[in-house]
């Protein structure tokens, strides 16, 4: 909005309190508080309660009371070599599903951004799998997976090929099932930032028969660089959580991700104090991807 | 389609069609896969090779919802004759459906899960919404002193860890009695989709001109009037979406689910992969569960397809 406008609208909106009904002040609060408030105790001081817990060797199966022991267990967790292969194995599955869902995304929206009959359509029935819940999808894909009569062996003839059981191959079938549900998500944004490339860019280019290659890292991809980074961001974001799909499919210790340790650790370790420091750890890196998130979201919509 | 001109390029064109199509078929294979899962006798599921052409029947949707126990002999023609077409196909599985002294059919775990995912999700679908559109109008329209931040604070909420979050609710709640209850869920996907919810609505209320409510207040409405008769009104298709957009994530949500809940209050999603547990699972009951959990997330897809771009990135892009 330019400052004109604003100064217009400023001057526009009553200021005084109206003869009757509740004063502006009075709705904004009415509107606004009790989301805060309720955030705020649903949220918020969860945390510091679990903040306090950190501290402690809390648990929660039994009755003895919390003792404080000061920063051990940030110590503990952060000296374990078995966290910091949990961090490796979840920095692997990001790298290998986001790839993925870039590649696969950004690649089908390319194909789809052109001039087809049934575009829309298409493109709704692309965008069915990332609205299915994650576990339903990980239960079905088990499915897909069996060695002996899953149908991803036998249509691509692979016999009894172990996907899930083999501690190597188990994290990569994980992402694959991800890159399956994910892609149609960077598809998505994509093809907004494609339809939103000015057409005389391309006239032009081929005008001056620019090569197709030149066209593509020259025009295409600077101008949907800022949404097919906030695709990147959001992904790596919800990688880095990542639980239901990989609980579900396996449960190797090569598929072990944070979430996984995390869940163990407090629900059926009852670690609870060690695992409430643990979360600390994993909240303090998700605010920060947050942070980055939300100044692209920003820049994006002041376009 | 001025677009097309070489013959290199029509080429080109054609190409990029046949791979799309492939491209779809490759995505919606699993999809196809679970659905006629869904529809097979038992020992059809787990063929080698897998079985495509089949006489469709009900028998894993009877399964889903009811106790069985196996037949030890094959039931008596008059018996099978008097039985209705349901028990009849779990009959001709070498089962029969377990029935009370009265008569009563014995219902499977499934249905109640299956409704308390539709109390929780329908509930806190109407929570979210509701307190989402009214804070996003005040923040649309309202001076706030941190803006930017509160909104960024209320977005935070959404990107924390479910685990993360569970851990603290979890002993929360058994201090106050809300593990396992469906209050317990509702609170916490409410809280899970407000942010959400707040800066969809903002979005779409945004783009409601002020102008319509300054028109309003000057004819002698009150703001909460020109709120209700007039915001609202010219919100209800970003209502409809955003509550679509709460409505599937409470639907689909496990973590919490599989945290909070065991049995009263349980859903869908962490029940339906615990009925695989040990031995020979039978698929093709868990895919009839899956089927039936996915119909409705469908549809509503199909409804949202418009909102979808907008939906995704927290109405920050929109077409």
């Amino acid at each position: 909005m330019n400052p004109e406008a604003r100064v217009a609208q400023q001057t526009l909106a009553p200021t005084a309190p109206r003869a009757h009904g509740m004063s502006d002040l009075a709705i904004r609060n009415l509107f606004i508080i009790p989301t805060i408030v309720f955030l705020i105790v649903f949220n918020i001081f969860p945390l510091i309660y679990s903040l306090g817990y950190s501290f402690t060797d809390f648990r929660a199966s039994s009755n003895d009371p919390a003792h404080f022991v000061g920063l051990d267990n940030y110590r503990t967790l952060l000296s374990d070599p078995n966290i910091w292969s949990n961090f490796t194995i979840t920095a692997k599955y990001v790298i290998i599903s986001v790839t993925g869902q870039v590649i696969v995304g950004f690649g089908v929206a390319m194909l789809l951004n052109r001039n087809i009959p049934f575009k829309g359509l298409l493109t709704t029935l692309l965008l069915l799998p990332m609205m299915l819940s994650a576990a339903v999808v990980g239960l079905f894909w088990k499915l897909l997976y069996d060695p002996s009569f899953g149908i991803i062996n036998y249509a691509f003839g692979l016999g009894t090929f172990e996907w899930l059981a083999d501690p190597k191959m188990a994290l990569y079938a994980i992402a694959i099932a991800d890159i399956w549900m994910w892609s149609p998500f960077v598809m998505l944004l994509s093809l907004a930032g494609l339809s939103a490339v000015p057409k005389h860019l391309y006239e032009a280019a081929a005008i001056d028969r620019a090569s197709g290659l030149y066209v593509f890292f020259r025009i295409t991809l600077p101008l949907v660089a800022p949404i097919l980074m906030i695709a990147v961001i959001f992904r790596t974001m919800e990688a880095f959580k990542t639980f239901d799909l990989a609980y579900i499919l396996a449960s190797q210790p090569t598929t072990e991700v944070i979430s996984i340790r995390l869940y163990k650790m407090a629900f059926q370790e009852w670690q609870t104090g060690l695992s409430c420091a643990f979360a600390y750890i994993v909240l303090v890196m998700v605010l920060a991807i947050t942070n980055i998130y939300v100044k692209y979201l920003n820049k994006v919509k002041e376009r | 389609m001025a677009a097309v001109r070489t013959k290199g390029e029509m080429l080109r064109h054609r190409l990029s069609i046949i791979s799309l199509l492939v491209i779809l078929a490759l995505f919606l294979a699993p999809i196809f896969w679970i659905t006629a899962t869904a529809f097979k006798p038992r020992n059809l599921a787990t063929t080698v090779p897998p079985t495509v052409f089949f006489q469709p029947e009900f028998s894993p949707f009877v399964k889903l919802m009811t106790k069985r126990s196996q037949l030890r002999s094959a039931p008596t023609a008059e018996v099978y004759n008097a039985a209705p077409w349901w028990e009849q196909t779990v009959f001709d599985g070498g089962e029969k459906v377990v029935r009370s002294g009265k008569g009563e059919v014995q219902l499977s775990g499934f249905p109640s899960r299956f409704l308390n995912s539709l109390i929780i999700a329908i509930t806190s679908t109407v929570l979210a919404v509701g307190m989402g559109t009214i804070t996003a109008y005040g923040f649309s329209r309202f001076k706030v002193a941190g803006e930017d931040d509160w909104l960024f604070f209320i977005l935070s909420t959404r990107m924390l860890p479910p685990v993360v979050v569970a851990i603290p609710m979890f002993l929360m709640y058994r201090v106050v009695g809300l593990n396992d209850t469906h209050l317990g869920l509702i609170i916490l996907y409410t809280a899970f989709n407000l942010s959400f919810s707040v800066w969809l609505m903002k979005g779409f209320i945004d783009e409601i001109p002020k102008e319509y409510e300054d028109a309003a207040l000057v004819d002698g409405y009150t703001r909460m009037q020109a709120f209700f008769r007039i915001v609202l009104p010219e919100a209800a298709t970003g209502i409809a979406a955003t509550a679509v957009f709460c409505f599937i994530t409470a639907w689909n949500e496990y973590a919490f689910a599989l945290i909070m809940t065991n049995k009263r209050a349980q859903t869908a999603p962490p029940f339906i992969p615990s009925q695989v547990g040990s031995g020979l699972p039978d698929w093709t009951v868990i895919a009839a569960g899956t089927f039936l959990f996915l119909v409705p997330v469908a549809i509503f897809t199909f409804l949202l397809r418009n909102h979808l771009l907008r939906g995704m990135s927290f109405g920050a892009i929109r077409k």
